[in-house]
């Protein structure tokens, strides 16, 4: 494509077949303790 | 449903469902403008051509409407949402799977915004028993069911005032840990005044991560960060962060500082902590009710948002020189981060992680801590309210009106259930400001992720 570059695909759709597991961290814990983000967590997976 | 914006000369569109971030040009950004909706494609060629005729050539507007459709067609645009009529379904059946161990209602500092009002949380000064904390212990792998790692968090107050505590508990932990197949990690949040090296090693040996708190430069922390007779603590203790940050090889950590209104300019706080050599940083928006004079403010957003933008610009070009640092709120791995179930749940505060206080009360979050509506019960009785879980477990991104329209709820998950409850008196209703901050670092962080493409291939 000369216009659009992508940069990664569906990724979120296909975690939703393997996903859902909750070995993973509480997000809150990890560094900020006053806020929520997911995005940057670990997929202990 | 997308998103698009512009930052540092780069274009983006997220396509909200799928995942599928793309860098695209001035014409299939114009083109997408020009659509006017952000939750399907309507417009066909003629009607685009005749929007954009006169800037582009023909070809162009041609070439860049081809390729839209065409990843619109392969589901990476403007895909429909698929998760809204499995959630109908979902039967979460949470367990806690981690604690906040409130080890030290007290403290050595006086933070001037603490949320902990200065350590004892609106309560008495105390000190957690061991005999408490090995309750909590026995709790969360009662409550954890067949969930093998547990993270228990030491937090205060200031930890280290009670450590002998800390390093019973973590024994007791882990001579749990074989009989009920049980992975116990551990973090420990301190302001540093009472590490030493004997301190230091112990946390090394046995602490997963560490939270170190540091503001920034001498004068902001030292404005807020203070000692019961007023005098600030940089001096005292950047010396003993830069040295446990280093003994840790740059990892498992965090140095973690705040900002208020009185330094809306925290970017370059960040950087200076980059400066002083830490390579895991992170600073966050105070958490303070209205009229404090330091909380943030609505006329104060433009502000911050040039601040956070300006620091992802400077955090690109350090990464490109190979002085990178990372920033907590900017770090995001486009590739694998965590499932779209993770994603909507939330922090999981009242139902997988709950806060634990001296006295052995249980709280929905280190937040919630001290909010009499808010007492779940406690470890000695085992009594555990399930109407408060139940509520906390029933929220999630698509139970918030606000959340269900927001592009950024994937990467946010829903905001902070505590924020919310404390300036809008409902853990459904997130905080706005929260909000909009949040969005800015989430397109600070993908357009990050856009200027590293390249490099990181
Ligand atoms: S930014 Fe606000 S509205 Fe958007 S998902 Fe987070 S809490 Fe919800
Ligand atoms: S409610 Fe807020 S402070 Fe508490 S765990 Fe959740 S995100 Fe963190």
């Amino acid at each position: 494509m000369k216009h659009i570059k992508t940069l990664s695909g569906a990724t979120l759709k296909k975690s939703a077949a393997t996903g859902g597991c909750g070995e993973c961290q509480t997000s809150c814990q990890s560094a900020c303790k006053t806020s929520c983000t997911v995005a940057n967590q670990k997929c202990e997976k | 449903m997308i998103h698009k914006f512009s930052m540092n000369g780069v274009n983006i569109a997220l396509d909200v469902y799928s995942g599928a971030v793309h860098v695209i040009d001035d014409i299939a950004y114009e083109i997408l403008e020009a659509n006017h909706d952000v939750h399907s494609f309507r417009k066909d060629k003629e009607e685009i051509i005749e929007i954009l005729e006169g800037r582009y050539t023909l070809r162009q507007i041609e070439d860049a409407y081809g390729e839209i459709r065409q990843l619109i067609e392969e589901g990476l645009l403007f895909t429909e949402d698929p998760y809204s009529s499995y959630l109908k379904t979902w039967d979460k059946q949470s367990v806690i799977k981690a604690l906040c161990l409130h080890i030290a209602h007290d403290c050595n500092l006086r933070c001037k915004y603490c949320f902990g009002a200065t350590g004892s949380y609106k309560g008495d000064r105390a000190l957690m028993s061991a005999e408490v904390g090995k309750k909590a212990i026995d709790f969360v792998i009662e409550r954890s069911g067949k969930r093998r790692n547990i993270e228990i968090d030491f937090f205060g107050g200031e930890p280290l005032m009670n450590f002998d505590v800390v390093k019973e508990i973590v024994a007791y932990a882990r001579s749990k840990e074989e009989q009920h197949r049980k992975n116990f990690r551990f973090t420990l949040t301190t302001n540093g005044i009472l590490l030493n090296q004997e301190i230091k090693e112990y946390i090394n040996d046995n602490m997963d991560n560490i939270v170190l708190s540091l503001d920034g430069t001498k004068e902001v922390n030292d404005r807020m960060r203070v000692r019961v007779n007023g005098r600030g603590c940089y001096d005292e203790i950047v010396p003993k962060f830069i040295d446990m940050a280093e003994s840790r090889n740059q990892d498992n950590y965090y140095v973690r500082g705040t900002f208020t209104r009185d330094n809306l300019d925290f970017g370059k706080d960040a950087l200076h902590l980059a400066d002083l050599g830490f390579k895991q940083t992170s600073i966050e928006p105070v958490v303070a009710p209205d009229g404090t004079s330091y909380e943030i403010r609505e006329e104060d957003l433009p502000a911050i948002f040039r601040e956070y933008e300006k620091l992802a610009v400077e955090y690109v070009n350090r990464k490109k020189q190979g002085r990178g640092f990372n920033f907590f709120h900017f770090m995001l791995d486009l590739s694998q981060g965590p499932c779209v179930v993770k994603r909507l749940s939330g922090c999981g505060s009242g139902h997988e992680y709950v806060a634990v206080t001296p006295e052995g009360d249980i709280y929905p979050c280190h937040q919630f801590v001290g909010e009499p509506d808010f007492k779940m019960g406690d470890v000695f009785s085992g009594v555990f309210d399930a109407e408060i879980s139940d509520k906390f477990q029933a929220t999630n991104v698509y139970t918030k009106e606000d959340c269900k329209k927001c592009w950024a709820k994937f990467y946010c998950s829903g905001g902070c259930p505590a924020n919310a409850y404390q300036l809008n008196r409902d853990i459904d209703k997130p905080y706005w400001i929260g909000c909009e901050l949040e969005r800015k670092r989430v397109e600070c962080a993908l357009m990050i992720q856009a200027a590293l493409y390249d490099e990181n291939r």
